[in-house]
């Protein structure tokens, strides 16, 4: 390698910092698989929905006030008076949502070809980790422009603090900082909102690249590349990086800033999904707005919630139902990866968990009684049900797999 | 410099010892970082408990105090507004407090410490509007066979004197007990459990 002959502006650099190594590492000589489909592009959707979001929210910062008196006439003011402010802002909400779609789907593609399993455990574990990061900073953000729902939703999300026996409620007292959502809850959501948690993220990102890098990128077949290099030691199907991928995410990048634009520009509410109707009127701690439910990210969880008739049971099932996702690489014993391999009992079972998560997210968007409660119960069933079946399915030995190929596949 | 073999367990001893005063170290400073979030002195003044005078409230009677930004209602009942919250039973949504809206030691037919003294919350359950006061058991517009309680004239939600919620109507829980305690005969606290007696909030 010719790193460090490079003369000039470029030699100067390396002699003193990595900078073509780097790059060479993870772009221009980092080896992934040939065959990443569709799926494999939300990695990079999700990073990019990062940028748009610390851009953003870094712009409206400058305008924005976190009191109780003036968070939402300052939200208001952004939107009418600050030039393109309300395209910032809707840059900023639409980005909320375009995140976790983008999530998911990462996370589902993740399920589907089994890149938890080892060695990517611990890469799993960190993007679990990230999620769980951006459910808080998206919860802290869903507050500030301090309207109905910013405030109802957070005096729910809140005393679900209270659930817990003895510690319960000072615990309350002491995250919002006084008796009741007030001023003092405002700041501090303000502040790991924009400081603490972007920091965090970043950082988690960051960390999740770098353990990729080392394990080397699973793909739709499930099979190591590593296992089949050839005499110049490289992997004989993969192909570096840049400029294979960075043209193809470019692709996607595209496609999706069209989808993205069109939301922004067209349907920023979504119809009463990215934005609740309730958010415009300003924040009243004495008038409950008709139905509270959470964003629709949230709602399959609040769905799990609703469905068991006891405060501190449902609490600790919400949580469950995604602290569980932390434990897939040893729930699912499998030894092979991808779905396309896999039995036929683990494709329903995952065809019904992907179903069970959009009807738990329906009825998390429905008032509490009648069929969004039966659908609620039977699904979360279904939900946890899967983690179930997995480890029983995997544990026993009853999964009848179809033979691996030795290369990717086209 | 010496070229004897290094001490290793003095190494050993610095490093634990070292390890041990920054961790203490480490977890005093953490205890400023984690009670800023407290409420503060302003936070807790706003929020401390009110005491009042109970002994010149008649019956059926209402005194208004507001505690934590909502009014508070303390309500003299006579023996036969209490009597009346029997009659009623069948009538209401959750005629034994079973929904957790009040201090477990206010779940009782009459909701409260002494029965002759209510304390509630006045704010309705539906949608935060503040209820009227119709004591007297007599036939009322909104409804024939009235108990005396509360009638809320936004959406139409009916409370009796406990506070507790009648069927049918749009609210859906029983008005709020708070927290309260009497000192001596004549001085109410609401903010304070019986328990904190002596003691502050």
């Amino acid at each position: 390698m010719s790193d460090n002959n490079a003369t000039g502006v470029q030699g100067w650099i390396d002699a003193r910092f990595p900078m073509t190594k780097t790059w060479n590492e993870h772009l221009a000589e980092y080896y992934a698989p040939k065959n990443f489909n569709f799926w494999y592009y939300f990695g990079s959707l999700a990073m990019l929905v990062l940028v748009i979001q610390i851009v953003s929210g870094i712009w409206l910062t400058m305008y924005y006030k976190p009191t109780a008196a003036e968070a939402f006439s300052s939200v208001e003011f952004i939107m009418r008076d600050v030039n393109w402010g309300w395209l910032m802002r809707y840059m900023h909400t639409t980005g909320a949502s375009a995140f976790f779609i983008v999530v998911y789907l990462h996370m589902f593609r993740g399920l589907m070809y089994g890149s938890y399993q080892k060695p990517r455990e611990l890469l799993w574990i960190i993007g679990m980790l990230i999620y769980l990061v951006l459910m808080a900073e998206a919860f802290m953000g869903y507050v500030l422009p301090w309207g109905q729902m910013s405030f109802w939703g957070a005096q729910v999300i809140i005393s679900l603090f209270g659930a817990i026996p003895v510690i319960g409620e000072p615990l309350v007292v002491w995250i919002q900082g006084d008796f009741m959502i007030s001023e003092a809850t405002l700041g501090r959501l303000f502040a790991l909102h924009v400081v603490a948690l972007p920091l965090v993220l970043v950082a988690l990102v960051f960390v999740h690249i770098v353990a990729l890098h080392h394990v080397g990128s699973n793909n739709p077949d499930g099979i190591e590349i590593k296992q089949n290099k050839g005499a110049d030691g490289k992997p004989v199907d993969g192909i570096p990086f840049h400029p294979y991928y960075s043209v193809k995410d470019l692709v996607g990048i595209g496609v999706f800033l069209i989808l993205f634009a069109a939301v922004v520009f067209f349907a920023p509410e979504f119809y009463g999904l990215f934005i609740e109707r309730p958010n415009f009127q300003p924040a009243d701690p004495l008038q409950t707005p008709a139905s509270i439910h959470p964003v629709w990210y949230f709602t399959p969880h609040y769905a799990i919630l609703q469905s068991i008739p006891h405060a501190l049971s449902g609490v600790v099932a919400m949580f469950a139902a995604v602290l569980i996702l932390f434990f897939m690489p040893w729930i699912d014993r499998g030894k092979v990866r991808s779905i396309r391999y896999r039995g036929l009992g683990f494709k329903v079972a995952l065809i019904l968990f992907a179903i069970s998560f959009v009807v738990l997210g329906w009825c998390g968007t429905q008032e509490p009684a009648g069929l969004p409660v039966i659908l609620g119960r039977i699904f979360s069933v279904v939900y946890f049900g899967f983690f179930v079946f997995l480890w029983v399915y995997t544990y026993f030995g009853l999964e009848k797999t179809k033979p691996v190929p030795e290369r990717v596949t086209h | 410099m010496s070229s004897e073999a290094p001490d290793l367990n003095r190494r050993r001893f610095l490093t634990g010892a070292a390890t041990v005063v920054g961790g203490v170290g480490l977890v005093f400073t953490a205890v400023p970082f984690l009670s800023y979030l407290r409420p503060s002195a302003r936070a807790l003044a706003a929020g401390a408990p009110v005491e009042l005078d109970i002994s010149k409230l008649e019956v059926g009677r209402r005194i208004e105090v507001e505690w934590r930004g909502r009014p508070v209602w303390v309500i003299g009942r006579s023996q036969e507004q209490i009597d009346a919250l029997e009659d009623v039973r069948d009538r209401l949504r959750d005629p034994d407090s079973e929904v957790d809206q009040q201090p477990e030691y206010a779940r009782n037919p009459a909701r409260s410490v002494k029965p002759d003294v209510a304390v509630l919350v006045g704010v309705c359950t539906h949608l935060g509007c503040a209820p009227g006061f119709h004591p007297e058991i007599r036939p009322q517009h909104f409804d024939q066979d009235w108990r005396g309680g509360f009638f809320c004239a936004c959406h139409g939600s009916m409370f009796d004197m406990a506070g507790r919620v009648y069927r049918g109507v749009p609210a859906p829980t029983n008005l709020v007990v708070p927290p309260h305690r009497y000192v001596g005969d004549d001085y109410l606290v609401v903010g304070e459990d019986p328990t904190d007696e002596g003691g502050t909030a």
